[in-house]
């Protein structure tokens, strides 16, 4: 096969999120439909109007050791446990190129070796929490860490630093898509062949005030404050707005000759991305699903991809009251009759929306679905809204088994303020 | 009251430890906080500031760099507090 079209797979998964400290436990209770939300108890939270958020599982803290968090925003924390387990997950150790070869760690080349992970907002509450040291102490006890905790390419530079990664360290950012488009950026450099390795994925750490105040001030968050575990409703008539989730999810991408060279398990193919932008407004979708029905089209123009073989939807299904449907629309328009054998979840009703970890944590739930052959619920529908239901079979209240048989194929949808739309496939091997 | 060695000594391990996580014990006049004791760049403006407050001494970014061990920062301190 030629270096410009390159066959990628998924060989190391790793998550921390609002249902466990690892990709297993998120796993679990995704199945089980268990809820991460929970009341807002900090002082801050007394006078918002949101008062409910799904905080991390499992807190950096207790994984990271303090001279070591000190340094690293709590984005930076959640996307370095999440890379690490990957890593080990994918069978390797240490520093590329740094492993003894004695332990039987597998082996990449760290020029080979790339990582990019992504995050919506990047280190904002080191930022915010330099601000008040400013403020309330002066200068000098601003954190000479500063800038490397709030930049936008934190996660990944640690990462990059954590695995050795030489071939290139990226950071897309494009708000509630970053996740995704981080993966399907990965996918890019194996299969044109800048790299053979990627570490990928999306995390986020915003559940701080500030955050809380201005998407709740937007209308876009729920205000469900006396049931958070009922308030993230995908695809229910009652539903209000997102709850906030935080943490993050990180794939190990490789070529399938290197994954085959060392005999490594290989969890599903990454068959490649479809992307577009909608051109329409900052922050409102665009209700008839244009751009994601593009993102769709462009996915299945260049990619080997039969929408007979897709039978399972990660929607990116946000449980905002225009978004949800455009979105069912939109497959409706692109994919046909092929819906009706589509398992569609909305799995942030389970993890609340870990925004520009969303892409990440939702990436590694649909290459667990493939490799399980289980496709987890959407909690809290109570009412289908009808034009959902007109539009696409909702997985509601139970996992449902998908075929045992035979290459299936899953889609995890991704779109972020700003018109960012990204699709990205991946199917069984 | 001024500190004396020992107190310096102490409080700059303790500081040490927290921003680095090196054991107290391990924080001797003769440790270099580059080489041996894991303090970048970075963290020894965190160390100098800790210091500053805790000892109530200025320490000028100039004259930070000719603190490299840890008996250099003691004997600048010793010299310098109120």
């Amino acid at each position: 096969m030629s270096s410009t079209n390159r066959t990628v797979v998924v060989t190391g998964i790793g998550a921390t999120t609002p249902l466990g400290g690892d990709a297993a436990s998120t796993w679990e209770g995704l199945v089980a439909g268990k809820s991460g939300a929970k009341p807002l108890e900090q002082e801050w939270a007394a006078d918002q109007a949101v008062r409910i958020a799904a905080p991390a599982a499992v807190d950096p803290s207790e994984v990271i050791p303090r001279p070591q968090a000190r340094r690293l925003d709590r984005s930076a924390q959640f996307a370095l446990i999440a890379a690490q387990e990957a890593w080990k997950d994918a069978g390797y150790v240490g520093k590329a190129g740094e492993s003894p070869a004695e332990d039987g760690a597998a082996h990449v080349d760290p020029d080979r070796l790339g990582a990019v992970i992504a995050s919506g907002i990047g280190g904002v509450t080191t930022l915010l929490d330099q601000y008040d040291v400013l403020k309330e102490k002066g200068v000098r006890r601003v954190s000479p860490h500063t800038v490397p905790m709030l930049m936008p390419n934190g996660p990944s530079a640690n990462v990059g630093l954590a695995v050795g990664a030489r071939a290139g360290v990226h950071t897309p950012v494009s708000a509630c898509a970053s996740g995704a488009e981080a993966i399907g950026y990965a996918i890019e450099m194996i299969r044109t062949g800048r790299a053979d390795v990627v570490v990928a994925g999306g995390t986020e750490a915003a559940i701080h005030p500030l955050p809380i105040a201005a998407f709740g001030n937007m209308m876009a968050m729920s205000k469900n404050n006396d049931d958070p575990q009922g308030a993230s409703r995908p695809f229910d008539t009652a539903r209000d707005g997102f709850v906030l989730g935080e943490g993050a999810g990180v794939l190990v991408l490789e070529s399938a000759e290197h994954a085959a060279a060392r005999g490594a398990r290989v969890y599903a193919e990454a068959v490649g991305q479809g992307i577009s932008a909608d051109s329409h407004d900052i922050v409102q979708p665009e209700p008839e699903g244009r751009g994601i029905s593009a993102a769709l089209q462009n996915l299945l123009d260049r990619n080997d991809l039969d929408p007979a073989e897709i039978v399972h939807v990660n929607a990116h299904a946000t449980s905002t009251p225009a978004g949800d449907i455009a979105e069912l629309k939109a497959l409706r328009k692109v994919l046909g009759d092929n819906v009706d054998h589509m398992a569609v979840s909305a799995t942030k009703s389970m993890t609340g929306h870990l925004l520009g970890g969303a892409g990440g944590v939702e990436s590694v739930a649909t290459v667990l679905a493939l490799y399980h052959r289980v496709a987890p619920p959407t909690i809290n529908v109570e009412n289908l809204d009808p034009e959902a239901e007109a539009n696409a079979d909702i997985v509601r209240g139970e996992a449902r088994k998908l075929p045992v048989e035979g290459r299936i194929a899953a889609l995890n949808d991704s779109f972020g303020f700003g018109g960012h739309n990204v699709v990205l496939a991946f199917r069984t091997v | 009251m001024a500190a004396t060695q020992k107190e310096i000594v102490d409080g700059l391990a303790e500081i040490v430890n927290e921003i680095a996580g090196i054991p107290v014990e391990d924080v001797q006049l003769d440790k270099s906080f580059t080489d041996d004791l894991d303090v970048d760049s970075l963290s020894m403006v965190e160390v100098v500031v800790a210091a500053e407050e805790r000892f109530d001494v200025k320490i000028p970014d100039d004259d930070v760099k000719n603190l490299k061990t840890v008996g250099d920062a003691t004997q600048y301190i010793l010299d310098h507090q109120a």
